[in-house]
């Protein structure tokens, strides 16, 4: 008989050697990076390009989205439709997104079908012409998203948060509106097209099964012309201007039978030394499934489906924020429980035990997280744009492994004290 | 091509090995054949709030989460209206932490109060989070109800309403876990960096010893054919007025599964789909509109659904909508359309199988469907669909007496 009370030996997360797979690099002919993680296991391909097109480089509210959505929609030779049939027709994924810094777009399709495809890539990038039908469609569209979405509690929660922590004019804190939507003008997109979507201003990421000639036929499409010209983008200053009040309640729908429950703190971004550590300790708050909120919150008192601790990636700072739904009338209750536990990590050690076990929960996790191309792919893309290389990763494992439960109570003293916190609660 | 190998244990336990030397990881994924269709009318919501309480500790482990955190491995579980299911990813190295877990709570539940207590509170948060506390968060409850006369996908996973949740007792859950959650109703893939050998040594050593159970005879009458079209008209707090058009479709096995599939594609499917393209951005009536199905393992529903451009009225929507479906009805689809849609679900095949997850997901629910191989035989299916077929498909499916129509109106 096997004694099932006894847990089975395992590998410790210390003893995993975690290697980043170095990825190739090959220059187009007019000086666009390519970089590349090739694996021929499947017949499928990733390719991504990649502009520092973000909200942070636009002059007015949504023009950098819009711009990006819009590029997709209408080229000097081919409609909005034959671009989609084109994508469609090849059972291809043309993404598009664009977040504060960069505007990306995404290829996802199957190798045999890329040499089809990369010619309307081309049309897309480089000659979008913003059709006046195709803006009013999405500013309509856009409108009636943002009406419904105006209903739920954690969307309005996410806005308002966000522009606690930052400032409504700023890029981080800025949100949509009707206003925005309605102001949009093609002309303002086409110029913000031209001097962000440039030659000299694009990376190229490219991962899985590439046909034999891939980068002859990037070369071809997107490395001949120096296209839309070489311009310099600079990054302006902006400063955040954080709200003065703390505590703020918001009621959104009368009926409504729970409450989005935010409690967000100003947070050093990532190249500051606590950052690394602030990611542990951001895990043992709320990060995983058994963290401090959610067994307490969830698991103890049932009060939420789901309570998470995050840390925001974003480049000028960033900010941890707690978030959760929870029922109406349980929230303040909820926000008690949330402080108990911050006040929990400043006050008392995180027992061994517990330490033991995230370390070696977040190195399984990277571990499943560096599991193919695609995802290989991604971790470099995010350490080439922020200007970083392997040994942020690396420096980040050895964070994991060998923080101490010391540190980590100073950590939480200094960053988690209620007081610092903003709270917010929408129902 | 996915490879694997398969094998039944002498308690009824179907094991399937998916090797992959590629990854450092490991997944396990065991499938219950059990799911909200299989919930007493009365005790709806239980197949999933069950689910909930396999993670309350079983009979030698107090804490399923911890020790499986502690080798690194993450998991998680969904139930539907078919089945539920239950996967783990981990380190390669540490695969018989997952073996312990699974086959302990296989074995037999802790069962205890405060799990019960807990988890239906938790239930009925995630019940106010996803449908009732979301604008039209209550239209697939509506739906289900409207378009079912008897089947029990009249009622939602989540369940029919919050009372049946909150009125579960400790002796429902008992007596569900013994005649459900035994290995002769279950199917367990093991994916990854692991040998055929090794899985066999320790599902031997884990669940080799577990009792049978009975293999559940599953009786549940066919939905009756739908000789009348069904209407509702519903006004609640949104801002946009929406419209939902339902048509009973094949199940998962049924003939004619496959073209429908790629009907709803040809409506549906993309930003070139039909519905889109004419709907949206030509007429300009609707803001969004999409056309899907759940693939169900009993007869489903194929859906409509669109949000109204504002100022638009509901009948020249739905004109719309239906001159759409008139020609699916009355013209062959051209043979680059067809073509276009084979394409689109070839290419979906092919990224869904990228994650070593889906793998051995997909190679759980093939199984649960008939056999495993199936999965390695599923393009060919679609390829073999020809317009025709599609066409006279659409004839019965798109039926006006076969439908079944919300009319959601911004109040």
């Amino acid at each position: 008989m096997i004694n099932r009370k006894i847990a089975p030996e395992i590998k410790d997360a210390t003893a995993f050697d975690i290697k980043l797979r170095p990825y190739e690099k090959v220059t187009l002919d007019n000086g666009i990076p390519v970089h590349i993680i090739k694996s021929d296991e499947q017949d499928t391909l990733q390719l991504e390009l990649v502009f520092p097109g973000g909200s942070w480089y636009e002059s007015e509210n949504l023009v950098a989205s819009a711009t990006n959505f819009l590029m997709k929609n209408g080229s000097g030779k081919l409609s909005a439709l034959q671009i989609n049939e084109n994508i469609d027709y090849f059972g291809a994924y043309l993404n598009r997104t664009s977040h504060h810094e960069y505007a990306t777009y995404t290829l996802h399709c199957l190798t045999k079908h890329f040499a089809d495809l990369v010619p309307v890539l081309q049309e897309v990038l480089l000659d979008p012409v913003f059709p006046e039908e195709e803006l009013a469609i999405f500013r309509q569209n856009m409108k009636q998203r943002l009406a419904v979405n105006l209903q739920k509690c954690d969307f309005v929660a996410n806005r308002h948060i966000d522009r606690y922590l930052f400032g409504e004019f700023h890029p981080y804190g800025r949100v949509s509106s009707m206003e925005a939507y309605d102001a949009l003008q093609s002309a303002t997109m086409q110029a913000f097209y031209k001097q962000h979507y440039t030659y000299n201003n694009c990376k190229i990421f490219v991962a899985g099964h590439l046909p034999a000639n891939m980068i002859e036929m990037l070369n071809e499409y997107f490395g001949k012309t120096k296209w839309n010209g070489e311009a310099s983008i600079v990054r302006p200053e902006i400063s955040i201007m954080p709200a003065e009040e703390k505590k703020f309640r918001i009621f959104n729908d009368e009926n409504g039978v729970q409450g989005a429950v935010r409690v967000a703190r100003p947070f050093p971004n990532r190249y500051h030394p606590d950052f690394p550590k602030m990611l542990v300790l951001n895990t043992i708050l709320g990060g995983y499934f058994g963290s401090r909120l959610m067994s307490n919150i969830r698991e103890e008192k049932g009060y939420t489906y789901g309570i998470h601790s995050q840390l925001y990636n974003f480049r000028q700072s960033s900010a941890i924020n707690i978030q959760t739904e929870a029922g109406r009338d349980v929230c303040e209750a909820t926000i008690e429980e949330i402080y108990k536990e911050l006040r929990t990590l400043q006050k008392e050690i995180v027992p061994e035990e517990e330490l033991h076990l995230v370390r070696n929960f977040m190195i399984g996790s990277i571990l499943g997280d560096l599991d193919g191309a695609f995802e290989v792919i991604q971790r470099w893309k995010n350490l080439i744009l922020n200007g970083l290389d392997e040994n942020y990763f690396y420096n980040n494992i050895n964070t994991i492994k060998t923080i101490t439960a010391e540190e980590l109570q100073e950590l939480a003293q200094e960053y988690l004290s209620p007081e610092d916190f903003y709270e917010l609660v929408v129902i | 091509m996915i490879h694997f190998n398969k094998f039944t244990l002498a308690n009824g336990l179907r094991v399937i090995v998916h090797e992959d030397h590629t990854t450092p990881m490991a997944v396990v994924n065991v499938m219950y054949d059990v799911g909200a269709r299989d919930e007493d009318p009365t005790k709806t919501g239980f197949a999933h709030l069950f689910e909930h309480l396999m993670f309350g500790g079983s009979i030698n482990i107090p804490e399923y989460d911890e020790p499986l955190q502690m080798a690194g491995g993450e998991n998680n579980a969904y139930t539907t209206s078919d089945l539920t299911n239950y996967y783990i990813q981990l380190p390669a190295e540490n695969i018989e932490t997952a073996f312990w877990l699974e086959s302990d709570r296989m074995l037999s539940l802790a069962f205890s109060d405060k799990s019960l207590d807990v988890q239906r509170k938790v239930v009925s948060e995630e019940f106010k989070e996803h449908y009732i506390n979301k604008p039209y968060g209550d239209v697939w409850h509506k739906m289900r109800d409207l378009a079912y006369s008897s089947h029990p996908y009249k009622w939602m996973t989540i369940g029919k309403e919050l009372s049946h949740i909150e009125n579960a007792k400790l002796q429902d859950v008992k007596d569900f876990f013994f005649k459900y959650y035994r290995p002769s109703n279950a199917i367990l893939v093991v994916g990854g960096h692991v040998t055929t050998a090794q899985v066999k040594a320790l599902a031997e050593k884990w669940f080799g010893d577990i009792p049978a159970g009975e293999r559940i005879q599953r009786n549940i009458a066919p939905e009756p054919l739908q000789t009348a079209a069904h209407k509702l008209e519903v006004k609640a707090n949104v801002p946009l007025d929406a419209l939902y058009k339902c048509y009973h479709m094949p199940g998962r096995t049924g003939k004619g599964y496959y073209a429908t599939d790629l009907i709803s594609d040809i409506l549906g499917g993309g930003a070139s789909s039909r519905l889109n393209q004419v709907l949206v951005k030509e007429k300009k009536l609707f803001s969004n509109i999409d056309c899907y199905h759940f693939g169900t393992l009993d007869a489903g529903l194929l859906t409509i659904e669109g949000k109204l451009v504002k100022g638009v009225k509901m009948k020249d929507a739905e004109k719309a909508v239906q001159e759409e479906i008139d020609k699916v009805q009355q013209t062959i689809i051209p043979e680059r359309e067809l073509q276009k849609v084979k394409n689109r679900v070839e290419s979906m095949l092919a990224f869904e199988d990228m994650g070593l997850l889906n793998r051995a997901n997909n190679l759980a629910f093939y199984e649960l469907i008939g056999d495993a191989s199936l999965m390695n035989n599923e393009f060919s299916h679609y390829e073999a669909v020809t317009a025709t077929e599609m066409h006279e498909e659409a004839q019965h499916l798109f039926d006006e007496k076969n439908s079944n129509t919300i009319y959601y109106y911004a109040g």
